[in-house]
């Protein structure tokens, strides 16, 4: 936990982080000894080890925009238990993930993937909390047109219209925190993420600089959820 | 600005020397001469990406159409746009003359564009044509026609109609500054002296097909679609293109596949993979051709009588062609 608390501490800002912390160590406390109930372990942990899921991806499970966690809500199932299972493995790399995952079981993992597929997009997502690049902006371009004199598709050519994401190897973007996206895109770039199928996203996102992972990062933020989840 | 202008803005440019150009700062494409293979010794790149192998650049024009951004604001620029929508949206757009899920720029990469998907800028400036297909020369509005007839599995729009009007000044739009009658580098798909070096194989193309296309067409082929909208299209089955299409043809498939399959990632595949996935895509049952004369095997003797299609063969114990997937025609 200790990397974790640190990496937290690094990657958020000051309010969100208080916050934040203050949640997690509220809820690992009260965790149950050997919790495996889905809730349970979403709300407090299952006390060894994994603290509550919640305290960072919210109660909803619509994520932390500001801190930059993901939305889980509405997620394909088949997709999350791999994301579980890789930080587990370490095929993606992450210091806040990976000990969290490792404390789960593999029964554990399976259930809390099916679990968050389960759960509806919370309301409140439905309208974007940040503003629509324009039309024509640099995000714009490559989320619907891509960069294909360096093989870049459009974005929404295999996540969809808006990003709303696309069977089990295809998550949504829309809606997700903007330094979430960023994070990805650079960690691919650098090699820490690298559980893509056919490397299909290292190879993206090598392609692209500083500026663009920034302004499509912006642009899929921006997308508006539709409140039921359109996500399969 | 009006684009018949522009066309005396592109920079003709041989072996790296600026012959022609002026120096508005316009929309029209560039062209350049790819130095040859022989006497370079380096792999010249097309328009965009890697050199597919197989493809002959001995001479071939390099050829960069102009950017999306500089469609004239005005009624050319309004048909220019009209054109790629319903390239890129083909069943929203041209509704009444497509039979299946697909949209013409699921074969044709960004949105016409790119070269080895048989770019539009690369098709428009070799019409008219004589093509073997139909013993016939035919006009840029033909080919297009029979795109909607055999890729779309729908029925040709008329020749003096809104929908071939668009799509002809879009292709005509994109293929500003480029020459008329040669092949360009990057036009059509890369088959030239592409071959398989052992006989493809349905096995082996199967394992292919399981490994690097089934995430995103689906493991039966049947494509993808999300919130009622087609995002992977279907490889076979009653919402592809019938067997009268031209990727139902072992060359093109395999050419195709080499160079853009798996998607943002052509080139990765050796060319005996993309035979063999060509070859199992090409061996499942499509919609009938819609030439069908009543019997497979004088359909086939008719339409299908090359080594490149498998339409009227037998694969696995089922003759192709004989079971076509769903209905056939506009729906
Ligand atoms: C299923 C894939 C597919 C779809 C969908 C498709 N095409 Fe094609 N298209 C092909 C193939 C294959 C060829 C043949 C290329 C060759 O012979 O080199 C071709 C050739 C063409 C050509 C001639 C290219 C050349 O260089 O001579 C044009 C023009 C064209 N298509 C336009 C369209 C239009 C317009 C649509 C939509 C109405 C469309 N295509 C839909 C696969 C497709
Ligand atoms: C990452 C996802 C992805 C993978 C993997 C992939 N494709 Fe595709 N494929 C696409 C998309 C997307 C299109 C449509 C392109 C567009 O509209 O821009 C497409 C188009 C096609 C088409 C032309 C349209 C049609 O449906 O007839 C063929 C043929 C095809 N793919 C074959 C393959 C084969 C064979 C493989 C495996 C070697 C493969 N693809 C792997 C995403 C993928």
């Amino acid at each position: 936990m200790n990397t974790a608390l640190h990496t937290l501490r690094t990657i958020m800002h000051p309010a969100t982080r208080h916050a934040t912390l203050a949640m997690m160590l509220l809820a690992l406390p009260t965790a149950a000894a050997f919790a495996t109930d889905a809730a349970t372990i979403a709300q407090h942990g299952n006390g060894r080890g994994a603290p509550a899921c919640a305290s960072c991806h919210g109660a909803e499970g619509g994520g932390q925009a500001a801190a930059g966690f993901p939305r889980l809500a509405g997620l394909n199932a088949a997709y999350l238990r791999k994301q579980l299972d890789d930080f587990a493995n370490g095929t993606r790399a992450n210091p806040v993930m990976q000990p969290i995952a490792a404390a789960l079981n593999e029964s554990e993992r399976k259930t809390m993937a099916e679990y968050y597929h389960r759960m509806p997009v919370p309301a409140a997502l439905s309208k974007p909390v940040t503003r629509m690049p324009a039309d024509h902006s640099l995000g714009a371009r490559l989320a619907l047109r891509g960069l294909w004199g360096k093989q870049v598709p459009a974005c929404v050519a295999c996540h969809g219209p808006h990003g709303i994401g696309v069977g089990a190897h295809f998550p949504p973007l829309a809606g997700q925190p903007a330094a979430y996206i960023a994070a990805q895109l650079n960690d691919w770039k650098q090699g820490t993420r690298h559980n893509d199928p056919l490397a299909l996203m290292q190879h993206v996102s090598s392609a692209l600089d500083e500026q663009d992972i920034h302004a499509v990062a912006a642009w899929f933020a921006a997308q508006p959820l539709a409140a039921k989840g359109t996500t399969p | 600005m009006n684009p018949r202008t522009a066309v005396c803005c592109a920079s003709i440019v041989g072996a790296g020397l600026l012959l022609a150009g002026c120096s508005h700062p316009t929309p029209a494409g560039t062209v350049v001469a790819a130095p040859t293979r022989s006497t370079s010794g380096t792999h010249v790149a097309a328009a965009t990406g890697h050199p597919p192998p197989g493809v002959n650049q001995n001479k071939a024009l390099v050829f960069t159409p102009p950017p999306e951004s500089a469609i004239p604001d005005d009624a050319f620029g309004a048909m220019v746009r009209k054109g790629e929508a319903i390239f890129t949206h083909t069943r929203i757009n041209a509704g009444g003359f497509v039979g299946n899920d697909l949209n013409c720029s699921n074969c044709h990469l960004d949105a016409g564009r790119r070269a080895n998907s048989a770019p539009l800028w690369g098709a428009y400036v070799r019409y008219p044509m004589y093509r073997a297909k139909n013993h016939q020369v035919n006009s840029f509005a033909e080919r297009l026609q029979g795109c909607f007839r055999f890729s779309m599995n729908g029925k040709a729009p008329p020749a003096d109609g809104e929908i071939i009007k668009a799509l002809t000044t879009y292709a005509f739009w994109l293929s500003h500054g480029a020459p008329t009658g040669v092949t360009l580098a990057g036009a059509g798909f890369p088959k030239h002296g592409f071959v398989p070096p052992e006989p493809p194989s349905y096995a082996r193309g199967q394992q292919v097909f399981e490994h690097t296309c089934a995430l995103c067409h689906g493991a039966e082929g049947q494509g993808q679609r999300v919130a009622g909208t087609l995002v992977f299209p279907p490889l076979w089955g009653p919402e592809s293109f019938n067997w009268g299409a031209g990727m139902g043809n072992l060359d093109n498939a395999a050419a195709f596949i080499k160079a853009n399959m798996p998607f943002s990632r052509g080139g990765i595949l050796s060319d005996q993979a993309a035979w063999d996935v060509a070859y199992f895509m090409d061996a499942h049952e499509r919609p009938q051709d819609p030439r069908f004369t009543g019997s497979v095997a004088a359909t086939r003797k008719t339409f299908h009588d090359t080594k490149m299609s498998l339409y009227g063969t037998v694969v696995n114990g089922h003759l192709l062609g004989s079971a076509p997937a769903g209905k056939t025609g506009v729906h």
